[in-house]
Order: structure tokens, then C-alpha cells, then sequence
């Protein structure tokens, strides 16, 4: 793998010629860093540059030609995929937008609430509740799964929108986020000032604190959007009726099918090109003012 | 922060528990119950009447700890807890070093397309684990691979990524493509944090990067290091997604492939939900012990360094 002839390679950057041999060279590109990053990029841009050229040939070029020779298909791919079962795939990509959109921005509520109460007041059982709601970060989602689906069993409610919905609701990482958020952005000053003027607690956080907040909670949002969308395996133990299905486990069901039927690759293929497009579409969208190191807690950029 | 909350009218005390109380019913539902409930399970039966005909015929007991030694003497939940040791001592190095590796590649003057890359590395971030597994699982498979068209023109023997041990290269092949750029992020933003004359007084000092590197910024930022692969360990004691969307390209992922898929193949394969409940707490027992374990380890460091 070329990944790991990457990592030996790591010592010889600080060898770089530029620096040992004075000032006229200085000015030039640092060769190995530039050169390490872009093999990098090519390495993650690879399967993706793949997906979009194999998503063009037709299921017959698909085995018969060159894999980076794009194809003559893709309008023919784009039918197939929209006859098959009715349009169903449709049906996935809107249920994964409601399940991520609705999901992610009741997450980011949830999460600017407890944020803010950890980050400016000071009450007993702070630190406990706090800890408390980190430690869900170290529960294996399957465990929670499991007994998620027996008891929503028990109140008749797997097999529906609000099995995936609802235990998505509360992101741990989500808190930890706004807490560090809410204490860099909202100085207790102010706060005080609004007391001062009367304004009740919950107007404070509404006109006053929540303003402040909200690049912190626009990464909240994008975090969560993402794990919604990503999430795999608790809509694979909830769900049964494939009209509900996101787009992950549609496409999985649609591989297990046509592991036995080489005509579904080109379906799957498709699908998954689609699958990865709105995301990526996302992210260039909100990297225009959106820092991609707020994702890490950075509070200063 | 409020100087003091007990001087405050009403109304200001019982706002936080307000404001944390969204939180706190959702935890109580969807973390604390199922939780208790997996537990309760683990340590129940069913016991069977008769011939288990009829209503009445079977009922829940208690279990004792029958569940847990079952689960103990049951190889194959060994084999995957093997399978994914050995899988995690791939995938965590690899990915870390190369989040390290990049990071400090894109803290260096006069790099680059520093931008571009830094968000090509960090796009699979993106993609859902499912279809990461899906691109690759087709990248694996001889029929369409442009990796077996190049070593077929060449001539070279094509090994089967798919089954033995290449299978455990192409799994942590997909967690490294998937984790590497996030993971970057972290550690990189802890670089930018470093104020600038640190490295300014070393430079002067005529260290080369290579130094800088090594004697610096690695170890400002090894608190991040430590988070990155506290997570990393936790993602890896977890994978589902990956050889579970693998199965349906080859043989040799099996349905208990890792602890939690035969978690799950008990549950709803088997349909022994108190197997599975067993299972389920020894794993999240496990996780607690390694994360409590770890934390305590890299505090003690922090203080016998702070200490120096």
C-alpha cells in the first residue's frame, strides 16, 4: 500500500534542501510537504474519482473496460436506478434527508441548551451531569441499539420514522462541543448586564446568548447531519420496511442483492455516487465561512 | 461565570436544571433504560416447559451469571475479539501516523495547495462507512479493479484481497481511507494553537524542521494524540459497518466476523436476546475498563511531566 511507503517516508521531511543551504532557496515550495499532502489527496480522492467514472458506463463497460475510461451510461444508469422498484431510491435519499435534517437540528437544540446551562451557570451536579452525558460517548452503538429496539418494541414503535429519529436526538459529543462553545463565546458579563436589565433567563439565552453561539452550533449541526447520515446500524436493527429506509441501508440491501446479479453493480454503483454527493456538496458549500477546525472544539481560529 | 447563584432571585436557580432537562429525559430514555434493560436481560433465560407448546410453556427465569460463562467459553465471540485485535494494531498506528504525518506536513511554511488537500484528505469524512466499504469492496474485487488491470498488464501475480490475511489489510484499508482526516483536523488545529515565537526561538536556535517536528510540535501536542487515539481504540472495539457491508462480496466475512455482529447475529439471527444482552455488557465492560484504564495512564504522565 502506498499509504505505508508514505509513512517512512515521514523522517526525510525535514531534510528538505531549501532550508539547510541559506536564503536564496527559502523562498521556494517545501517540495516533501506539498508533495506527501498531495499524495495524500490522491489516495483519498481515488475511490471517489472511480465511483463517478464507473457510475457513467453501462453494467456492460462496466466489466469490459478500462476502470478510469469514463463510459457512455450514465443517463441509462440514472433511468435504471429511477424504474427500479418504483423510484424507491428516492424514497431513501428523502428519508435520509428527513432523518439527518430534523434529526440534527433537534441535536443542535438539545445540545445549545445543555451547553449553555453547563458553560454559565454554576449549580450543584454540574460536573456529575456533565460526565454523565460524556460517558454515552464510550457505549458501543449496538448495545443501545438492542435494547433501544426491544423496548420501542414494547411501545410499538420500531419499524417507524421515530425509532430512527428519537435516539439520535441526544449527541454526547454534541454537548461536550456547545459546552466549549457557549464558555469561549458568551462572557458573563454579559449575561450579568442582561439580569440587570430584567431580562428573564430564558430571554437571556434567546436574544442575548444563542446569537453569540451560533458558529459553534452550526458545527454542532454539521456533525450530527453527518453521523445521521452516515449511521448504519440503527436504522438496520430498527427497520424492516424498506419505504423507511435511509440511504446507507438501502444501498445495502441493494448490494446484497446484487452480489448474485452482476446487472445490480451498475444500480449499486450509481447509487452510491449519488449517495456521496450531497455531502461533499455540503461541506464546499459551508467551507466558505466555516472552518473545518471548529469540528475538533477549536474556539479561536 | 454568575459570581454566585444563591444570591439570585428565584427563577435563576432552577434555570439550568430547565435548560438541561431536554437532555437529561433523552439520556434517562435512550442511554440509561436500555442500558439497565441490557443488563437485566443479560441475566435472565427462557426456560421451556414440556415440549414448549402452549402458553406457559415458556418462561423468563433468572439466570445467574450462566449467560456470561456461556459468552466466555463461546470461541466464536473469542475469535472475533482476536480477529479485531489484530485488525485494530493495523488500523490505529496507520491512521494516526498518517493524521500526525499530514498535519505536521500542512504546518509547514511554504507548502502548497494547502487548502486542497487538506480538504480532499479530510472529504471521506463524508462518505457514510457503508458506501466507503461499498467503493472499496468493488476497488477489491478482480472483475472491475483497476489495481488487478494494472498488475494483470504487468504481469504480476493478483492476490486475492478479499479472503485470509489480505482481508484484514483491506478492512483497515477502508477505517484508514474514512478516520485519517478527521483526525488530522484535530490534531492540526492543536498545531495552529502553538504560538508562533515557540518555534521562532528554536528556529534561531538553528533547528531544522525535522527537529522542530520531533522535539516540539509533537509533544505540544500530545494531549490530542492521546484523545485521537482514545477514540480511535473505542471506533475500532465497534466495527460493524465495514465487514458487514463486505459480506456480500466474499466468503470469508462471516456473520460473527467481529464482537458486535455476533451480538447482533444472536439477537436477531439466533434470536437468544440474553446471549446477546451478556455479550453486549462484557463488550461495553471492556470499553468502560480500557477508556478508565488509558485515562488514568495519560494523567499520570501529565503529572510526572508537569512535575519535571
Amino acid at each position: 500500500m502506498s499509504s505505508l511507503a508514505l509513512r517512512k517516508a515521514a523522517p526525510a521531511a525535514g531534510t528538505t534542501p531549501g532550508t539547510a543551504q541559506g536564503p536564496p532557496l527559502r523562498r521556494r515550495i517545501a517540495l516533501v510537504p506539498t508533495v506527501t499532502l498531495l499524495l495524500g489527496a490522491v489516495y483519498t480522492l481515488l475511490p471517489v474519482a472511480w465511483v463517478v467514472i464507473a457510475s457513467t458506463k453501462s453494467g456492460h463497460e462496466l466489466f469490459s473496460t478500462f476502470t478510469f475510461l469514463p463510459g457512455t451510461g450514465f443517463t441509462g444508469n440514472l433511468k435504471d436506478l429511477d424504474a427500479y422498484r418504483g423510484g424507491i431510491y428516492w424514497e431513501w435519499m428523502g428519508n435520509s434527508a428527513l432523518y439527518a435534517g430534523l434529526g440534527a437540528v433537534l441535536s443542535t437544540a438539545v445540545s445549545a441548551f445543555s451547553g449553555y446551562a453547563l458553560a454559565t451557570y454554576r449549580f450543584r451536579g454540574r460536573e456529575t451531569m456533565f460526565n454523565v452525558l460524556l460517558a454515552g460517548v464510550l457505549m458501543p452503538p449496538v448495545i443501545l441499539a438492542i435494547p433501544q429496539y426491544l423496548l420501542l418494541a414494547k411501545a410499538d414503535l420500531t419499524d417507524s420514522y421515530l425509532s430512527v429519529l428519537l435516539p439520535q436526538i441526544l449527541s454526547p459529543y454534541g454537548v461536550y462541543l456547545s459546552r466549549i462553545y457557549a464558555a469561549a463565546a458568551v462572557p458573563a458579563d454579559v449575561v450579568e448586564a442582561g439580569r440587570m436589565d430584567g431580562a428573564g433567563e430564558w430571554r437571556i439565552f434567546t436574544r442575548i446568548a444563542l446569537p453569540m453561539m451560533i458558529p459553534g452550533m452550526v458545527t454542532v449541526f454539521l456533525f450530527q447531519f453527518v453521523a445521521v447520515w452516515n449511521n448504519f446500524l440503527l436504522p438496520y436493527i430498527m427497520l424492516s420496511d424498506d419505504e423507511r429506509f435511509p440511504l446507507t441501508l438501502g444501498l445495502y440491501t441493494l448490494l446484497e442483492q446484487g452480489a448474485n446479479t452482476p446487472a445490480l453493480y451498475t444500480l449499486v454503483i450509481t447509487g452510491a455516487f449519488l449517495a456521496v454527493l450531497p455531502l461533499i456538496a455540503l461541506f464546499l458549500v459551508v467551507q466558505r465561512f466555516w472552518s473545518l477546525d471548529l469540528l475538533s472544539g477549536a474556539v479561536k481560529s | 461565570m454568575s459570581s454566585s447563584a444563591s444570591r439570585r432571585p428565584y427563577g435563576v436557580k432552577g434555570a439550568p436544571y430547565g435548560f438541561l432537562l431536554p437532555a437529561a429525559l433523552l439520556f434517562a430514555l435512550f442511554f440509561a433504560l436500555p442500558i439497565g434493560y441490557a443488563v437485566w436481560l443479560s441475566f435472565r433465560k427462557v426456560h421451556v416447559s414440556g415440549l414448549g407448546l402452549g402458553s406457559g410453556a415458556r418462561r423468563e427465569v433468572w439466570a445467574g451469571f450462566e449467560n456470561y460463562t456461556g459468552a466466555f467459553r463461546d470461541s466464536e465471540l473469542l475469535h472475533g475479539a482476536l480477529r479485531v485485535l489484530g485488525y485494530g494494531c493495523v488500523v490505529v498506528p496507520v491512521m494516526l501516523g498518517l493524521a500526525l504525518l499530514f498535519a505536521l506536513m500542512l504546518d509547514t511554511d511554504r507548502v502548497r495547495l494547502a487548502p486542497f488537500t487538506r480538504l480532499a484528505i479530510f472529504l471521506p469524512y463524508a462518505v457514510p462507512g457503508v458506501v466507503a466499504a461499498l467503493l472499496w469492496g468493488f476497488l477489491y474485487l478482480p472483475d472491475v479493479s483497476p489495481f488487478y488491470f494494472v498488475l494483470g498488464k504487468l504481469g504480476l501475480p493478483q492476490p486475492d484481497l478479499l479472503d485470509g490475511g489480505p482481508l484484514y489489510l483491506a478492512l483497515s484499508n477502508i477505517a484508514v481511507w474514512g478516520g485519517t482526516g478527521f483526525n488530522m483536523i484535530v490534531i492540526y488545529t492543536s498545531l495552529r494553537a502553538v504560538p508562533a515565537e515557540v518555534y521562532e526561538a528554536a528556529r534561531l536556535d538553528g533547528a531544522t524542521p525535522l527537529q522542530i517536528a520531533l522535539r516540539i510540535k509533537i509533544p505540544m501536542v500530545a494531549p490530542s494524540l492521546v484523545l485521537t487515539f482514545f477514540f480511535s481504540i473505542i471506533a475500532t472495539l465497534q466495527v460493524f459497518n465495514e465487514p458487514t457491508t463486505l459480506k456480500p462480496l466474499t466468503n470469508s466475512v462471516n456473520t460473527t466476523w467481529s464482537p458486535l455482529m455476533k451480538v447482533y447475529q444472536d439477537a436477531f439471527g439466533r434470536g437468544d436476546i440474553y446471549a446477546a444482552a451478556a455479550e453486549a455488557t462484557l463488550i461495553a465492560l471492556v470499553t468502560l475498563a480500557l477508556s478508565f484504564g488509558f485515562l488514568r495512564a495519560a494523567n499520570r504522565r501529565n503529572r510526572q511531566e508537569e512535575a519535571r
